[in-house]
């Protein structure tokens, strides 16, 4: 895949649903906006604002849309082939789900090394190991043998040890405590310095999201209300009355009454 | 006036394969009628605690207390018949997951019903008068149609808010509300947390509630226990929670990151052993200081 002039990833007119006919559910409406390569951009919104469905369309998990996709400069089909996937991988929301329970740590890591057609499985999974901040003795335990802040940093190894470009991040935090939310979030932001990596990251956190990337779309039942960019979302300059009430929700939580 | 709950050394523990395992380790701590905030990380105990008073710890967890008593009255001394008295009609506890806590296949009044025929021994005809007044309570717009309903057609918000209406249908003193917003939305999490504040003032409960997250907790409490690994290390007045000066509260605060004050580097928790070897901090307040 050629790394085209500051393309990282592109939506246009991108409409994603779900069922058929009178059953048909549209989850992301009209939906666009640009991410540099490099750069970090911010999907917010509550539960059911289709702030997941973008990332799934991306990656071909909702088979079910239209409009335009491209990913470093190459526009999408319905099709993706393994090019794809080894520049865009994905960490899911919840570490308790997304770890196969019945795999070690060194299995699932050497699994994607292996299905991405890697050699010296060995030494990268000394590395990736030691990059996410993990003991080598987590090589060969089970996922129950993990807590949640230890299963999210296998699951970023994981991610990261085919050496994509891009990561989508499908809110990685909001199952972990506020204490080790900050060990995930300092993890991420220095493997990004360290490794030029593009994130796309989705959180209903306003606050994670303003620390982690420097634009942020607000989602809204589907459709990209509002794209403003962190100074602005930290100065509460916000100019739909969605972002807000979503500003004043989170802002009001700090202070007092 | 004393204290609506007092807990005196409160243990609860479980057997395990390498020893026994303290959830909770000789906490004590009253209630008045004010909103109590536990807080804490997952596994600190806190929902050990909110089931500890109830007596819901299942065998073979070990539940040890010098006394927990309501208005005076040790509910370790009661039989399991008489904790049933108290369970919902006394103390009522409100789930994280309404999800979870709602029979899937009742419909919502008749759930509801159940609950305060069972206490208030009613009538058919007045119990569904008197829950479909409480899902006014609860500020839902079209309580009829709610009472008809399978919990799988509510939302998240309006499922929570229909267990506090089942919770509160009762008239409890004592609510325990186990997390019940974190499935929330913001937005959706300030109107629930509006709705049971407003209905806890009104009828002067006791509220204890349970979060791990520390400004909800001191926006909306009078009063804060902050727990690590099954002890109280610090207690304080909500509003003060950011004066807060055990390392852990600070190191919990700190960690969080806040939209007005970008930081390069989230500051991360360093742990010190001795906080969970300290003894337990007393949350138990006397009644003059709360009033």
């Amino acid at each position: 895949m050629s790394q085209g002039n500051n393309a990282g990833i592109g939506l246009e007119h991108v409409n994603v649903w779900f069922g058929e006919h009178e059953e048909r559910v549209d989850a992301v409406k009209d939906a666009g906006f640009a991410v540099p390569f490099g750069g970090s951009f911010g999907l917010v919104g509550e539960s059911g604002s289709g702030k997941s469905t973008i990332l799934r369309a991306i990656t071909g998990l909702a088979p079910d849309w239209s409009g335009k996709i491209s990913v470093l400069g190459q526009d999408l089909g319905q099709d993706r082939g393994k090019e794809f996937y080894s520049a865009v991988q994905m960490v899911f929301q919840d570490p308790y789900a997304s770890l196969h329970p019945r795999q070690t740590v060194d299995r699932v890591l050497s699994e994607a090394l292996s299905l991405h057609g890697f050699d010296t499985i060995n030494d990268r999974i000394i590395k990736i190991l030691d990059d996410v901040g993990l003991d080598q003795s987590f090589r060969f335990r089970w996922p129950h043998q993990l807590s949640g802040g230890q299963r999210q940093r296998v699951a970023i190894a994981r991610a990261l040890i085919i050496e994509p470009t891009i990561l989508l991040l499908d809110e990685p935090t909001s199952a972990l405590d506020v204490s080790v939310q900050a060990e995930i979030l300092n993890l991420l932001t220095r493997l990004r310095t360290e490794r030029g990596l593009t994130y796309l990251m989705v959180s209903h956190d306003l606050a994670v999201v303003g620390h982690m990337c420097s634009e942020i779309a607000v989602m809204n039942d589907g459709e990209i209300v509002e794209v403003l960019s962190v100074e602005d979302l930290r100065a509460l300059k916000a100019n739909h009355p969605y972002t807000r009430q979503l500003l004043d929700a989170s802002v009001q939580k700090r202070k007092n009454e | 006036m004393t204290n609506l709950l007092e807990v005196k050394n409160l243990t609860v523990k479980f057997p395990t394969r390498h020893g026994v395992f303290e959830a909770v380790r000789r906490i004590s701590f009253s209630l008045g009628r004010e909103r109590l905030g536990i807080v804490g990380e997952s596994g600190s105990g806190k929902s050990m605690t909110g089931r500890a008073i109830l007596r819901l710890i299942k065998s073979p967890g070990i539940l040890e207390a010098d006394y927990i008593t309501l208005e005076g009255k040790d509910l370790l001394t009661l039989s399991e018949k008489e904790m049933r008295r108290v369970r919902g009609h006394r103390i009522s506890m409100i789930m994280q997951d309404p999800k979870f806590s709602l029979n899937p296949v009742m419909r919502i009044g008749d759930q509801i019903c159940e609950g305060y025929r069972l206490h208030a021994r009613a009538s058919r005809a007045e119990a569904k008068k008197k829950t479909l007044s409480m899902l006014e309570t609860v500020l839902i717009r079209d309580p009829e149609r709610v009472f008809n309903a399978y919990p799988h057609e509510m939302s998240g918000g309006m499922g929570q808010r229909i267990m506090i209406a089942m919770m509160l249908i009762p008239d409890p003193q004592i609510l325990i509300a186990d997390e019940p917003t974190s499935a929330l939305d913001v937005t959706v999490q300030k109107e629930v947390l509006e709705i049971m504040d407003k209905l806890v003032r009104e009828r002067g409960m006791g509220l204890i509630f349970i979060s791990h997250d520390l400004n909800v907790v001191s926006a909306f409490c009078d009063r804060v226990l902050i727990m690590y690994s099954g002890r109280i290390v610090e207690t304080c007045r909500a509003d003060q929670l950011h004066e807060a000066t055990h390392p852990y509260t600070v190191g919990l605060l700190n960690s969080i990151p806040q939209l007005e004050h970008p930081v390069d580097h989230l500051e991360v928790l360093q742990r010190d052993d001795a906080w969970s070897k300290d003894p337990s901090v007393s949350g138990i307040v006397e009644t003059e200081e709360i009033a």
